[in-house]
């Protein structure tokens, strides 16, 4: 297994009159090339499971082991050795002062210790070059304009390039084409699954979209108010609609979907 | 892949891609053809020569060019303070004040070293290795306790105070007996000026010199930060400020990265406050008071003016705004308005009033140019 989930709980707030029950003993595992999609309504706990893997807290209880190693009480950079991420917004995921190319070493020196070695000398532009022109993004050609320059497509196409430069052994990607318009959406998602396949990349992706999460990867789950309500797996997914999803949910659940913004797909 | 989001021939930008209100791409990200963006570049210059130009006129009557030599020997003097505030203010996003307690506390270290009969020299290392410490401890409050860089630095700042007193011994120390930077090639080049401009000019000479020596040494320390930002280091710690979350997610602590750049940005200030107290004669503990103003003034003529868009650009530009501010307090301090006049105690407000046209016309500006 690449990612253990064990009985996590997460509550913001505790003991104040904003205390929120973010995650509710969420288990949860992972294996190798699995590619989960993760939906839920909003307040769900969607960015919170997320946010918990990836370190940017210690959880209130539970635990969360990543290839084997127990990193919950890991800060959030030491946990990224094994991590790949792209974030909803694009301006999270790339440093817009900066060039392409320095924000492209950056990601490629990973886990590497750093020195006084020049960021762009010629060797390092070689590497990226030999690395960048089999995707196809033109990168390789740009590597001196700043980042600032692009789009918010092309920041997460770059995001992405950078998220899975060293093979990570979990890609995460919340919700990273809600900030786009549905063409750009439509080609991150297709270079998603271009990278991740090719690659074999255990990958979970939040998504706001029912129909998106059925369509993509080989696993669907769903969180409801801090806690996994579904969990389908490929047999499963097979020929299953959004009305299906929804039935399933109701059937489960004794309750009614009614976020709009999840059915209709926003 | 698919061809729009291809960027190989795309030479300008489709920010409408972008739902995200924040989008980045602002004015940088607008695509303007070289012909304007030359001519707009003139007009700036051409905007800042007339001004200048009118500042000479109205000072009517200025019996020395001394006034101008020596003010661009202090601001060479300041100049590696500048660069400091462009760091943390700009590059690492870490407002930080320690500036006015490391520039004093450079001083302070020079006044106690010389006066203990060490080389001008030796303490410029001492200099910026006790005000760097300042820094890196402004640098641990901030991050480490996670109290704001405004606050910490005020608190360093003010601890810093009575530090400087204890270095001094006194609130002002005289180096003038002690000789400076300078002391070795005084004489010589004396001489020199003497033989090629005439005896009227020797009063020119030490300004002449400081501008000499302390121009070489700014452009060494220039060329030494450009070069520590490109290394892989330099650019983590760039990163660092631009982009906290993409660094997190990138295996880096940027906490460690925004402590060493602001011991950086205040060691550069320590070997200002060194060159300032040997150049001026003295070291004082209040010496570092209205840096950070005069910092920020600097970074934004200079940006103003420059518009740089590479970090080595941004650092000539800084030193550039530097002796622009310092030239035009200079300016003016010489104005005469029917008998008014500016004196010393008005400079604060000369710099205030002077910042202020400045960014009031840097947006007045980009709002036309949109």
């Amino acid at each position: 297994m690449i990612l253990k989930v064990k009985d996590l709980h997460q509550t913001f707030n505790q003991g104040t009159i904003n205390e929120v029950q973010a995650l509710r003993g969420v288990s949860f595992e992972l294996a190798e090339s699995e590619f989960v999609t993760v939906i839920g309504s909003n307040g769900a706990g969607k960015s919170t499971f997320f946010n918990a893997i990836a370190g940017a807290f210690t959880p209130t209880r539970g635990s969360i082991t990543i290839d084997g190693q127990d990193v919950t009480t890991w800060p959030e950079h030491r946990r990224a050795q094994f991590l790949g991420r792209v974030f909803q917004n694009p301006l999270q995921g790339t440093a817009a002062s900066m060039t392409i190319g320095e924000n492209l070493t950056l990601a490629m020196v990973r886990n590497k210790r750093l020195g006084l070695g020049r960021t762009l000398g010629a060797r390092r532009r070689r590497q990226l070059r030999e690395y960048l022109e089999p995707i196809g993004l033109g990168l390789e050609n740009r590597l001196d304009d700043r980042v600032a320059l692009l789009s918010g497509g092309q920041r997460q196409a770059m995001t992405l390039v950078m998220a899975s430069f060293s093979d990570p052994k979990l890609l995460l990607l919340d919700e990273h084409t809600s900030a786009l318009d549905p063409e750009t959406a439509r080609q991150i998602i297709e270079m998603t699954d271009s990278i991740v396949g090719e690659r074999q990349l255990a990958t979970l992706m939040i998504t706001h979209n029912m129909q998106q999460a059925l369509d993509h990867g080989t696993r669907t789950m769903m969180l409801h108010k801090g806690q996994i309500v579904l969990d389908i797996g490929e047999a499963d997914r097979q020929g299953m609609t959004v009305a299906g999803l929804v039935a399933k949910f109701a059937e489960n659940r004794n309750e009614e979907l009614t976020d709009d913004a999840l059915l209709l797909g926003g | 892949m698919a061809d729009p989001i291809t960027l190989a021939e795309s030479s300008g930008v489709e920010p409408s891609q972008t739902r995200a209100p924040e989008s980045g791409v602002s004015d940088s990200g607008v695509p303007t053809p070289p012909a304007s963006k030359t001519a707009r570049a003139a007009t700036r210059y051409a905007t800042a020569i007339v001004l200048f130009g009118a500042l000479f006129l109205a000072m009517g009557g200025v019996g020395s060019i001394g006034v101008w030599i020596s003010a661009l020997a202090v601001g060479l003097t300041l100049s590696s303070a500048a660069i400091g505030v462009y760091l943390t203010f700009r590059v690492l996003d870490f407002p930080d004040l320690t500036v006015e307690g490391s520039f004093a506390l450079g001083g302070a270290v020079t006044g106690l070293m010389m006066t203990n009969g060490y080389s001008p020299f030796a303490t410029l290392p001492a200099a910026f290795t006790a005000s760097a410490l300042a820094g890196l401890l402004t640098g641990v409050i901030a991050t480490r306790l996670k109290i704001h860089s405004l606050l910490a630095s005020i608190i360093v700042t003010t601890g810093l105070f009575s530090i400087n007193l204890r270095i001094l011994g006194r609130s002002n120390l005289p180096l003038l007996s002690e000789g400076s930077f300078l002391s070795p090639f005084q004489e010589g080049f004396k001489g020199f000026i003497r033989g090629a401009l005439g005896d009227d000019q020797v009063r020119y000479a030490n300004n002449l010199l400081a501008i000499i020596m302390v121009g070489c040494f700014v452009v060494v320390i220039k060329l030494l930060v450009d070069w520590f930002m490109a290394s892989e280091l330099g650019t983590a710690m760039r990163a660092s400020g631009d982009s906290p979350q993409m660094m997190r997610a990138l295996g880096r602590n940027t906490n460690s990265y925004i402590i060493f750049g602001v011991g950086l940005a205040n060691g550069l200030t320590g070997l200002a406050g060194s060159l300032a107290s040997q150049f001026q004669g003295f070291s004082d503990v209040n010496q570092g008071l209205g840096l950070i103003i005069g910092g920020l003034a600097a970074v934004v003529i200079g940006e103003t003016i420059f518009r740089p868009r590479t970090l080595p650009q941004a650092t000539a530009a800084v030193v550039g705004g530097m002796l622009i501010y310092r030239l035009a307090v200079a300016a003016a301090l010489t104005i005469n308005f029917g008998g008014f006049r500016f004196d010393a105690a008005d400079v604060k407000f000369v710099t205030a009033a002077l910042l202020l046209i400045t960014l009031a016309s840097s947006r007045v500006s980009r709002l036309g140019g949109q």
